[in-house]
């Protein structure tokens, strides 16, 4: 690693302030990421700002008909939050299947959500579930957060405070794992509410996290497994690689859509 | 039985230090005013090197030292332990490997400049501001292309890249058979390539003390002689007794720590330049592109079956990679380890092999679990079942028709090899039973009626160990005696402290041999102590590898007690006023036949350093003996394994429903940790056949460089096993026994390979198995039903 | 150059540490604690492990001044003096190692599953050690060891 300064402001305010001093500085969450990231001597932060200690951003609380995800959350606590679980099921079993148990103690949903991988599991999650990104300067919806292959809306110097989940979507996620990395090959959220259908697949969009139109339009005529038999997912624009190409993601997004749909509730 | 002798499952004594967290591994392992080196390694696979700009990192916070190949002229390459002479007498190609890379680099993890600085961070800060002007050349990757490929070849000394072309059988014998055959099974196999990836990454301390002009080093080895040896005859001409090798808890070999690497006689060497203590440690990415890797072989195979089913001659061609260096074994590998294990379990009299080695701008490629063995396994096992399904014969059953006979013992195979002992239909049998071989129908349709595809593979083994009569791999271009040697220390107290050649990094040495110690002698296990891994303490021995360690380093230890024993009987002759011939050893004890006079060991030992009373005229005081012992034959593990797996044909998941083995391995010294040994391997020969594979792009570069890419089997990749074994003792060795490390690793990837076959009703399938492969498969046979 | 201060095994130690440190350095460098180790540089093989306020964490993907005014646990301070932790016992009883280098990490991550879901299934078991890397034992005798510390039929 590279050398840095380190900071670990108490409030967000000083986060801010901090993070606003250099171009070079980066917020830390987990370090699950970027910690790695470091270590291979690919990222090369000034000063980084460890937003661990402001208390602030950590915990998950019901908000009316949403559930409020703190942003420096663990996947392990949003895995094992009764409120979640009882609310969102689907994104507490999403959680509790993220990377191993170790990544799950450290890693957050604020760095996984501005980190936008592209075989990230809650990018899925935020997408299907029409989640809210609230940052420390406005509340930015999920269709326009992602904008591509590990790219988001967010600004310099912005911070992601929480992210919050509306409640009252049958829903589930379904990850089909890359057996090397445990990050998803193919992973398909699928929510049903009275709004409509929304289908959010990660692990093998060419541009990230997506929603695909043919079965969102496929499970809006029912929302059921049958529905989905004959769904075809085009292969243009999935990514390509030694875990799989892009054909084989396509055939077998729709199977894993019907185990999402079949787990739904 | 002795309490923990021969035969008990003792848990293994090692373990305390290990669980507690408070072993010695390399890494571990500090010097007063240590540096670290960090080696800057190519990244591009074939290049000439141009300008080297130093300056800016020397002046660099915390260097103490930069070094590239210019420094090292006087040193010596990485020499290549084996010498192995193709068709009309051609020796093999033998370019210099040298230790930083002199002029070109020729593969990706090339090292190039050495920095040595005062902390790791500090060396590679300094790394970054050297500049190295590579002059790119394309890359010759394919090992099938290229003799062909034309352009600059890896090493000037093979302009066609080939390292050797070696044949070996009966050409003519083969050809008639195939002539007369009534049918016969062809396959194309590729053999990927592997990374051992031991746990521990390679690391290496280098000392030099001025006052004595002694060089220590220390490194993750199991065979710290043999890098004694290679390193300070080949590389750095240090005689050996001014130069001490120290293999401390290994964490892992699976062959990648047999060779002598450049890192280590580098810190060696560089330690004395610098005059300070030099420690480097592989990281995880390095070790990728550094250590040694293994398999790599692309085969074409033909086997001849007569009207009967009866197997008549196998024909095989063989490229095997090499890579841009010989690693210390890799020329044996393909060709004496592989060729003459042709045979298998089965008696047909005739084959012929063609291997031709390649040179490629790769990492080079060597000895890994098994070591030529799996391949040539590969070969036969997966023909076998194709022959089955092309015959519609049940592919046990076929086996069993072919297979050498218990009466046939010993047999000559055609391809040099004598087989001592076997019961190849006994572990069959306990195979198919422990898998209920015979129920498999019904859980197929119960599998088909869900949607999946269940299979199941047979895999019939066998290997030979105990590596290795020394007259023998002389005569076919060793550079070394495969002996083991062992020195028994009787303590004047009477506990025993044993050095030996034998090297344990994960196998349980310290536990198992003690067993054999306790046993023989009589005494408590807990009186015995092993020791290994030091050259300043253990006697000149060969190590660890080919599943040697218990039948030829347990025999010198044998040898060395049967010397105690005897010496013991003209002490207690003496004490005991009767002739030696009376004498008898049991129990601990010597007694005078027919009398109830005794002596128990511990007394003799005392006496033997106390010789107060002593036959001082005919017998020297003390109580040690050493013994090398010269294996007879190799030994031949062999044995069946049956896998089943049942396949999701819509995402090609295919999951291991049960695997069972039925091993061979003679006598048995420790069950728990044979069982461990067998568990173990099959797990790396499932993650060959289904997960890992270090696959190369056409620029040379390795796409599965890291755990993310390289799939390692995880827990929840793999299932439990049932493990049995069954026992023919092994004939020409004091023990009995065979040698149980390679095995799992040898026969499961065929068995698995085949099951998936059976499953999805095809031919072959290129490994890994990955869901994508085995998805493409069953498309292809749904879309061929279709029509 | 930040100090930090923590608990290490129930010891209270401080030292400057440049940021840059990760909490595996620091632990075997600084500490001499070498019995947590590392296989790997892209955060996968878990013989890092330890645990950090209670939960098992890589110590070569946390930065030691992550750790600041934290209680930290390693495979030295499991269990006190010679004795061997519940599962460390187990695992010498099921041949759970053989070259031991997973070992430490193997057995924290174990430790933490264990306080998590005090009676795993065998899935559950294999689930839960997917984030350890073992090259040695194929994971059968760890699976039958985690059963044996669980007080648990063996299933393995
Ligand atoms: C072995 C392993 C396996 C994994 N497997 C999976 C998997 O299966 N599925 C999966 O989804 N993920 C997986 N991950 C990634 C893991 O979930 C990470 O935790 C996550 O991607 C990043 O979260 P973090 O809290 O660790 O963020 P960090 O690594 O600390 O930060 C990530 C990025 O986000 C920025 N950032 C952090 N917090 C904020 C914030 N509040 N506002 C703005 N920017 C911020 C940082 O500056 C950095 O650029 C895995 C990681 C590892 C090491
Ligand atoms: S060292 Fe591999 S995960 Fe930490
Ligand atoms: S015991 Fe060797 S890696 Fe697990």
């Amino acid at each position: 690693m590279y050398a840095f300064d380190y900071v670990r402001p108490a409030s967000l305010a000083d986060a801010v302030k901090a993070l606003g001093a250099s171009e070079e500085n980066r917020p830390l969450a987990g370090g699950q990421t970027l910690i790695p990231t470091m270590k291979q001597r690919l990222a090369m932060p000034a000063t980084l700002i460890d937003l661990a200690g402001i208390a602030e951003l950590k915990g998950v609380r019901r908000d009316g008909n949403a559930i409020v995800i703190g942003a420096m959350t663990t996947h392990a606590d949003v895995a094992g939050n009764a409120d979640v679980k009882a609310a969102i099921p689907a994104l507490a079993a999403l959680a509790g299947g993220i990377g191993d148990p170790h990544v799950r103690n450290s890693g957050t949903i604020g760095g996984s959500v501005a980190n936008n991988d592209p075989a990230a599991d809650y990018p899925a999650a935020v997408l299907a579930l029409n989640a809210t990104i609230i940052t420390t300067t406005r509340e930015i919806p999920a269709d326009s957060y992602f904008t591509g292959m590990f790219k988001t809306a967010l600004q310099p110097g912005e911070l992601i405070k929480a992210i919050r989940f509306p409640i009252g979507a049958k829903a589930a996620y379904s990850k089909f794992e890359q057996r090397a990395s445990r990050y998803a090959l193919v992973g398909v959220f699928v929510a049903h509410t009275g709004a409509g259908v929304r289908v959010a697949v990660t692990g093998s969009g060419a541009g990230g996290v997506f929603r695909s139109a043919p079965l969102e339009a496929a499970l809006a005529k029912g929302f059921s497994v049958d529905a989905l038999k004959g769904a075809v997912v085009p292969s243009t624009g999935l990514l390509s690689d030694i875990h799989g190409s892009a054909e084989y993601r396509a055939s077998v997004i729709p199977v894993i859509a019907e185990r999402a749909v079949a787990a739904a509730r | 039985m002795a309490q923990d002798g021969i035969g008990a499952s003792t848990k293994r004594r090692e373990d305390y230090r290990f669980l507690k967290g408070i072993g010695k591994y390399t890494d571990d392992i500090n010097q007063p005013n240590q540096t670290y080196c960090y080696f800057l390694r190519s990244p591009v696979a074939h290049a000439k090197i141009g300008k080297v700009d130093l300056s800016v990192a020397k002046s660099a916070p915390g260097v103490v030292a930069i070094f590239t190949a210019a420094d090292l002229e006087a040193v010596g390459g990485v020499p290549c332990g084996w010498l192995i002479t193709g068709k009309n007498a051609q020796p093999m190609k033998e370019p210099k490997h040298p230790i930083l890379a002199a002029g070109k680099v020729r593969h990706v993890g090339d090292p190039v400049v050495a920095v040595i600085a005062e902390s790791l961070n500090a060396a590679k800060n300094a790394a970054d501001l050297v500049s190295i002007d590579y002059q790119e050349l394309p890359a010759i990757i394919d090992m099938r292309t290229a003799q062909t490929k034309g352009g600059e070849p890896v090493h000037t000394e093979a302009t066609d890249n080939m390292c050797f072309d070696w044949e070996f059988g009966d050409k003519a014998a083969t050809d008639a058979a195939f002539a007369k055959a009534a049918h016969v099974t062809k396959i194309d196999l590729v053999n990927q390539r592997l990374v051992a990836n031991a746990m521990e990454p390679r690391a290496a301390v280098g000392v030099y003390e001025i006052g004595t002009d002694e060089h220590t080093l220390f490194t993750t080895s199991q065979n710290p002689h043999v890098i004694r040896l290679l390193m300070g005859a080949f590389v750095l001409s240090i005689p050996e007794h001014k130069l001490r090798v120290v293999a401390p808890d290994v964490g892992g070999g699976f062959g990648s720590k047999i060779f002598h690497y450049a890192e280590e006689a580098f810190v060696t060497w560089a330690a004395k330049k610098v005059g300070r203590p030099i420690k480097w440690t592989a990281e995880r990415s390095e070790s990728f592109v550094s250590d040694a890797h293994g398999r790599d072989h692309v085969t074409h195979a033909e086997l001849a079956i007569d009207a009967n089913g009866k197997m008549l001659a196998l024909r095989c061609d063989t490229f095997a990679n090499m890579g841009a260096y010989l690693s210390t074994f890799a020329p044996v590998v393909p060709t004496w380890l592989h060729g003459t294990l042709l045979a298998g379990q089965y008696a047909y009299p005739a084959i012929y092999v063609n291997v031709k080695a390649m040179f490629t701008n790769t990492v080079p490629v060597d000895a890994y679990r098994g070591a030529g063995r799996p391949e040539a396994t590969y070969i036969i096992e997966r023909i076998v079942s194709k022959a089955a399904r092309e015959l519609k014969l049940d592919q046990a059953e076929f086996r069993r028709m072919n297979f050498i006979r218990k009466d046939q013992f010993p047999y000559q195979t055609p391809v040099a090899l004598v087989y001592d002992v076997g019961d190849y239909e006994a572990s069959m049998q306990a195979a198919l039973k422990l898998g209920d071989y015979a129920g498999f129908p019904a859980r197929k349709a119960a599998s088909a009626a869900k949607g999946m595809m269940r299979g199941i593979g047979v895999c019939s083994y066998i290997e030979a160990c105990g590596i290795a009569p020394s007259s023998l791999v002389g005569a076919l271009g060793a550079r070394a005696g495969l002996y083991e040697a062992a020195t028994v220390r009787v303590n004047p107290t009477g506990s025993v402290s044993v050095m030996t050649g034998s090297h344990s990094h994960g196998q349980g040495h310290e536990t198992t041999f003690a067993q054999v110690v306790a046993s023989k002698l009589g005494i408590p296990a807990e009186n015995v102590n092993i020791i290994h891994g030091d050259t300043d303490k253990i006697p000149f021995g060969m190590g660890t590898y080919g599943s040697r360690s218990l039948a030829v380093g347990g025999s010198a230890i044998v040898g060395a007690l049967n010397k105690i024993i005897d010496k013991g009987k003209k002490i207690a002759a003496h004490l005991l006023e009767a002739s030696e011939g009376d004498i008898e050893f049991k129990d601990g004890a010597y007694t005078v036949k027919g009398t109830d006079k005794k002596k128990t060991f511990g007394e003799i030992a005392l006496t033997a350093y106390v010789p107060h009373k002593y036959p001082i005229d005919t017998v020297e005081p003390g109580l040690e003996e050493t013994s090398f012992y010269d294996p007879k034959n190799f030994t031949y593990p062999a044995g069946t394994y049956i896998c089943e797996v049942e396949i999701d044909p819509r995402t090609g998941t295919t999951v291991i429903t049960s695997f069972v083995a039925a091993d061979d391995f003679g006598n048995i010294i420790n069950p728990m940790i044979v069982e461990g040994q067998v568990h173990g391997g099959l797990v790396q020969g499932i993650g060959q056949a289904m997960l890992e594979g270090a696959i190369y792009n056409d620029k040379g570069q390795l796409v599965t460089g890291s755990y993310m890419d390289y799939c390692m089997p995880r827990a929840d990749d793999v299932p439990s096993f049932k493990v049995v074994t069954t026992v023919t003792p092994c004939t020409h060795n004091p023990l009995g026994v065979k040698g149980c490390g390679e095995a799992g690793a040898i026969g499961s990837t065929p068995a698995v390979i085949n099951a998936i076959c059976d499953a999805l009703d095809i031919d072959n399938i290129e490994m890994p198995a990955t869901p994508e492969r085995v998805w493409r498969a069953a498309h292809a046979k749904t879309m061929k039903a279709a029509e | 150059m930040p100090k930090i201060a923590m608990t290490v095994n129930g010891k209270q130690v401080s030292a400057d540490v440049p940021a840059n440190t990760l909490l595996v350095e620091f632990l075997r460098k600084d500490l001499m604690l070498t019995g947590t180790h590392v296989g790997c540089d892209t955060s996968q093989c878990g013989a890092c492990v330890v645990h950090v306020n209670g939960h098992a964490i890589k110590s070569c993907t946390t930065l030691a001044v992550q750790a600041n005014g934290a209680s930290v646990m390693t495979i030295e301070g499991l269990a006190p003096g010679a004795d061997l932790h519940t599962v460390q016992a187990a695992f010498k009883e099921a041949h759970a190692l053989q070259c031991g280098y997973c070992t430490p990490g193997m057995v924290m991550a174990v430790v933490d599953m264990l306080k998590n879901n005090p009676k795993p299934t065998e899935t559950q078991i294999r689930h839960g050690l997917s984030g350890n890397i073992c090259r040695c034992t194929g994971y059968h005798n760890i699976v039958k060891a985690v059963q044996i510390a669980s007080g648990q039929a063996v299933t393995a």
